[in-house]
């Protein structure tokens, strides 16, 4: 494994198991169903069977005389609680951006929108009663496909959205002009893909318990929040109108989320909303599987019409794509910036591509709401383009490592502007990741392997799949992703607080937070090597408003890049501070003064060092501090990076499809990934491995699928699937190191880079099994009756 | 996921047992769970009482006798039948069946009872018993009976038991002089793990003929049930590829309509069927 920091002393760059674990892994966490607070009541929400009714009648009487129950409640009842907000308001949303109510007031737009809720002395009473609540309604029109939507005729879904229309959008080139590219390419070629709608199963599902406190009229809001700052931001400014100093979120320990938990839910101002109702006895809502799958945001549901135009010797001269992005029932938080930033302004991927035209149309529908999900429209541009490479690759005959190759941005292109409204890309090796991923891989005699079987008509048919992905990480600059009609109006910067106590102990209170990711052990290690001092003497705290300076959130693969950079400021701060007081108590100039290990000297004597310890008792006790000079090391750092990080590698994934039966087995996955410098490798590899398990899941086993009734028909975990241990290859990873120089410590970001990377690695090899039968594309998820189908079509023309 | 109200009884004997079902028209056997209280989860099954025979002793073990045949008792779980080197002698499937069957949490509660009192549409082990020619035991307030597995499915989720009898063993047959070659191929649904299609094929081998064939398919069918039309074909025959080829490619005759959903049409199951049997037989003939 490669690592660009060799020095042996830093814990930089060490694979150092996650301190997080032991509590984890031995169920000594705290997750937000473990919480239980005295005369705690549990909700339980009646929901929709249709996916679009006008509500007619809520009878609540029988279910409000069940035991227990200590209150039933419809969308009337919360009138005075607004709608949710719509955070990125990508160009084009204009007065269309309807957001869901806490409970549905007169109509329903998806299956399981909450119409009325139930609380109760515990849950099974709680769920008995929500069944004795008799809601009548007149069933109306259902439309669950995002073009379908858009066309004359097709059921409205809100007023605010004629034709069902959330956005449109455009990027790149003008649509004449890369027509004209396009009419004057050698070598055309056009594809239909759909990148279906992912349900994120995280394992835990969504939650939230509510406080209201009369004495003091304050709220506390436990959450399953990616984002409390943010929550406790929306709901009070928004939602609630209280003041937001009266509201404080706490994010327990996490379950994963994937994206799914950054956005504001109807449940979260519910809870706080019904524990006011009850005079301030805490109500806990906690999702089913079954609830979950129903309205937690999906991700992905993209239907794209490609153009490309190339040379005959497989350069890309033109691409234009046009997309149509399903956004589900109402506009979740920040589901606008998807399709359009984090989607249309990648398309370019890794590559020079002279004339891109992309437009992005997105469209209401009676189906759950979509928004980020790891990955959020960078796994859909890298499909696009990953996708567009091999199908250049089928038309002109060179072989698909090739034709990447001839298109690759160059190292000293850096910083590169793509020309679709992306921030310049950073710094890049694109062909050396590539060519590691063959070497690794044995691409050469793959092929002739290949070649071979195809020879002999072997019925297990060898597919080789590449896919070079950039992403962009670390989302933050405030300048452009707050630009009001592109971005979503507000800032992406995070924060850190460092504190030194009078024994020389660490805190760090952070805006980052995990949910999964190992924030404490990494940043931990940052800490540790900075001041020099051990590891166990430092201590990561998050994830609480009250105590932790305001941060945006994760996601976006941004902690280490933004908010670990934030701790890397404040660390800076301190050891100046320091410094100055060590110079002070050592009677030296400040420039004679040396830190090194944890120790300060002056220059030649280290005999009569300080230690970091020394000097955190010295600023604590204060008796002897320079003149001027505050007590205590105490220091805050708010840093908004000038530029987000862009990610890059090669994967590559070999399969055998059993031409019998479609069955897709995966022979070998190798993984070259360049996401800056590493501080611990363990995570990172980790973070890599499952990206690519959820990246691999969608091409071959994922897909949630609505009926034209509006039903989610792959609605539990015994139809939808979800990847399991045993569905997955054991992976070879490698890393090739190519520093951001967007931030100091040179990191770019992990947290995404395998399920961008792994779709289109998975898709291309699938389909590269088959296509010397004639086939160029097929949709995932690649099931084997899919593939069977297409295998049977090919021999048939 | 939660179930509503239900009353819990814990007899301690078969008799208690099948009487408390007698007295309550509405309750349910509960043994191993995992069928039943995942639908209870979901609400999509309400029974007024849970009957639960999991601590009636004598109901979990297996015995092989001298002619090997086997006593296999009702809350045997698919561990304890994975595990059993006795029974890998005559019968391997079995090991290789419940080696197949969910994951390891389902295998160490799901007993082969359950499965079978259950008649789910994708389970392996239907198939598997129908093509050992295996009987159950059921006992009820009337007394006992055997009744072959031949009879015991009879639609879907549907078997010929009384409410108010409960299986209490499972036989297969003396192996004897025979050679018996057995094998179970399975497509599990990437979700659930359940079947989308599975054969088992047993055959009793007679130097080189198939003396005897019997085939197990679930999954595809409405329940499981037996591809007679496969089973004719090849008995009698040479055990050869081609022979087993057209016998397979008779598979899918008399299963009646097969199942279909988002994951694979009827056309693909009935496809799957067929490379299946194929597979199986293949395997069971020891031609591969
Ligand atoms: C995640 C998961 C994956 C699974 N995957 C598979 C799979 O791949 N293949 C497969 O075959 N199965 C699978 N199963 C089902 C599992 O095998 C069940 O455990 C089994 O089918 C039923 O056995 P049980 O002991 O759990 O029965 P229970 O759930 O206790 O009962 C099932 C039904 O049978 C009745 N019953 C049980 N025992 C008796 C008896 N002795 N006499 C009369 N009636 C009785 C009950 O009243 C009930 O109606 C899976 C289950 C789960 C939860």
């Amino acid at each position: 494994m490669v690592t660009a920091v060799e020095a042996p002393d830093r814990l930089f760059g060490k694979a150092i198991k996650r301190r997080e674990d032991p509590r984890l892994i031995t169920g000594a966490g705290s997750f937000l169903d473990d919480i239980k607070l005295p005369g705690m009541t549990h909700a339980v929400l009646v929901r929709s069977p249709y996916a679009h009714a006008r509500i007619r009648r809520i009878d609540t009487s029988a279910a409000e005389k069940m035991p227990g129950v200590l209150g039933v409640f419809t969308g009337q009842d919360f009138m005075d609680v607004n709608p949710l907000p719509a955070a990125w308001q990508a160009a084009g949303v204009k007065n269309n951006a309807v957001t869901p109510r806490v409970l549905a007031v007169n109509e329903v737009h998806q299956v399981g929108d909450p119409v009325a809720v139930v609380v109760a002395e515990d849950r099974y009473l709680a769920r008995d009663a929500a069944d004795a609540v008799v809601v009548e309604y007149d069933p109306l029109p259902v439309v669950v496909d995002a073009k379908k939507a858009t066309e004359p005729g097709a059921p409205q879904l809100h007023e605010e959205a004629p034709n069902n229309i959330v956005l449109e959008w455009t990027c790149g080139k003008d649509e004449a002009t890369v027509d004209a590219a396009l009419e004057q390419s050698e070598v055309r070629v056009s594809s239909h893909l759909i990148n279906q709608r992912l349900i994120p199963t995280a394992i835990e599902p969504r939650g939230s318990i509510g406080k209201y406190d009369p004495a003091t009229d304050e709220y506390t809001l436990w959450a399953t929040s990616q984002a409390p700052h943010v929550h406790r931001l929306l709901l009070g400014a928004f939602v609630l109108g209280v003041p937001e100093q009266k509201i404080r979120v706490i994010s327990p320990d996490i379950g994963g989320g994937f994206g799914s938990k950054i956005f504001l839910y109807y449940d979260m101002p519910l809870v706080l909303a019904l524990s006011k109702k009850l005079g301030g006895r805490p109500v806990k809502f906690f999702e089913d599987r079954s609830e979950n799958y129903l309205t937690t945001t999906h991700g992905r549901d993209h239907i794209t019409d490609i153009e490309i135009g190339a040379t005959r010797d497989g350069k890309i001269t033109a691409l234009k794509v046009k997309t149509y992005a399903n956004l589900g029932a109402y506009f979740s938080t920040v589901a606008a910036g998807i399709p359009t930033t984090l989607y249309g302004r990648m398309l370019a991927g890794c590559y020079k591509i002279p004339a891109i035209h992309c437009k992005v149309i997105a469209a209401y529908t009676n189906t759950a709401m979509v928004d980020a999900y790891r990955g959020a429209g960078r796994p859909e541009a890298a499909y696009v383009i990953e996708r567009v490479c091999d199908l250049v690759a089928q038309a002109t005959g060179v072989d698909p490592a090739e034709v990447r190759r001839r298109n690759f941005i160059q190292p000293e292109d850096f910083p590169y502007d793509t020309g679709v409204g992306m921030l310049p890309y950073d710094s890049g090796d694109y062909e050396k990741a590539l060519n590691r991923a063959l070497e690794l891989v044995g691409y050469e005699q793959l092929r002739q392997e290949q070649k071979a079987r195809r020879e002999r008509g072997d019925s297990k048919l060898l597919g080789i799949g590449l896919s070079s992905y950039v992403e962009v990480c670390g989302i933050a600059p405030s300048k452009w992703i707050g630009l009001p009609g592109e971005g979503w109006g507000a800032g992406l910067w995070e924060s850190a607080n460092v504190r030194v106590h009078l024994t020389g102990k660490v805190v760090v209170t952070t805006g980052s937070l995990p949910h999964g990711q190992g924030h404490e052990t990494t940043f931990a290690q940052l800490v540790a090597d900075e001041l020099g001092i051990p590891y166990e003497d430092v201590e990561i705290q998050h994830s609480d408003t009250l105590g932790t300076p305001f941060g945006f959130g994760t996601y976006g693969s941004r902690s280490l890049a933004v908010g670990g950079v934030a701790i890397y400021r404040s660390l800076q701060k301190i050891k100046e501070k320091a410094k100055k007081l060590a110079a002070h108590l050592l009677e030296a100039a400040e420039e004679d003064i040396v830190f090194e290990n944890g120790k300060f000297y002056v220059k030649g004597s280290p005999d009569s060092a300080k230690t970091f310890a020394d000097i955190a008792l010295a600023a604590h006790v204060a008796y002897d501090l320079p003149p001027g000079m505050e007590p205590y090391l105490d220091e805050t750092t708010y840093y908004d990076p000038p530029n987000c990080t862009f990610p890059f590698g090669t994967h590559v994934c070999v399969v055998e499809v059993d031409r019998d039966t479609g069955e897709v087995k995966l022979l070998r996955y190798v993984a070259v990934d360049d996401v800056g410098n590493v501080v611990n490798p363990l995570i990172v590899d980790g973070q890599i491995h499952g990206g690519i398990a959820q990246g691999l899941a969608q091409a071959l086993y994922e897909g949630a699928v609505y009926n034209d009734d509006g039903q989610l028909v792959t609605g539990t975990l015994e139809s939808y699937a979800a990847p399991k241990a045993h569905m997955v290859p054991t992976y070879e990873l490698d890393r090739t190191v190519t520093p951001s120089p967007t931030n100091p410590l040179g990191v770019k970001g992990a947290g995404e880079a395998g399920t961008i990377a792994a779709t289109p690695a998975v898709a291309n090899a699938v389909i590269d099994a088959v296509s010397h039968l004639g086939i160029t594309h097929l949709d995932m998820p690649l099931t084997p009756e899919r593939i069977w189908n297409a295998i049977n079509q090919a021999a048939r023309s | 996921m939660f179930p509503s109200a239900f009353e819990y009884h814990r007899p301690s004997s078969v008799q208690e047992a099948v009487q408390l079902l007698a007295n309550n028209p509405e309750a349910k056997v509960l043994a191993g769970g995992h069928s039943l209280l995942p639908a209870m989860k979901l609400r999509l099954a309400a029974p007024a009482a849970l009957v639960d025979i999991g601590r009636i002793p004598g109901l979990r073990g297996i015995q092989v006798s001298g002619d090997g045949s086997v006593v296999i008792g009702a809350l045997t779980t698919y561990l304890d039948l994975l595990d059993s080197g006795e029974l890998r002698q005559g019968y391997p499937i079995i090991a290789e069946t419940a080696n197949v069957v969910g994951d390891p949490h389902v295998r160490a509660r799901g007993t082969l009872g359950g499965s079978l009192a259950h008649c789910d549409p994708a389970a392996d082990f239907t198939a598997v018993m129908l093509a050992l020619n295996a009987s159950v035991k059921a006992v009820g307030t009337g007394g006992e009976r055997i009744i072959p597995v031949d009879d015991l499915f009879v639609g879907l989720l549907t078997t010929s038991l009384n409410p108010d009898e409960i299986i209490t063993e499972i036989h297969l047959p003396a192996v004897g002089g025979r050679k018996l070659g057995m094998a179970y191929e399975k497509h599990a649904h990437p979700a659930s793990g359940y079947a989308v299609v599975g054969v088992a094929a047993v055959i009793e081998i007679d130097g080189n003929t198939a003396k005897s064939v019997r085939i197990g398919v679930t999954g595809a069918p409405e329940y499981a049930k037996r591809a007679t039309a496969a089973e004719n074909a090849l008995t009698g025959q040479q055990l050869t590829a081609d022979a087993i080829a057209q016998a397979a490619n008779v598979a899918t005759e008399g299963l009646g309509e097969l199942n279909g959903d988002v994951y694979a049409s009827p056309e693909y199951r009935a496809h799957l069927v067929r490379v299946m049997t194929r597979r199986a037989l293949t395997r069971a003939a020891g031609l591969s």
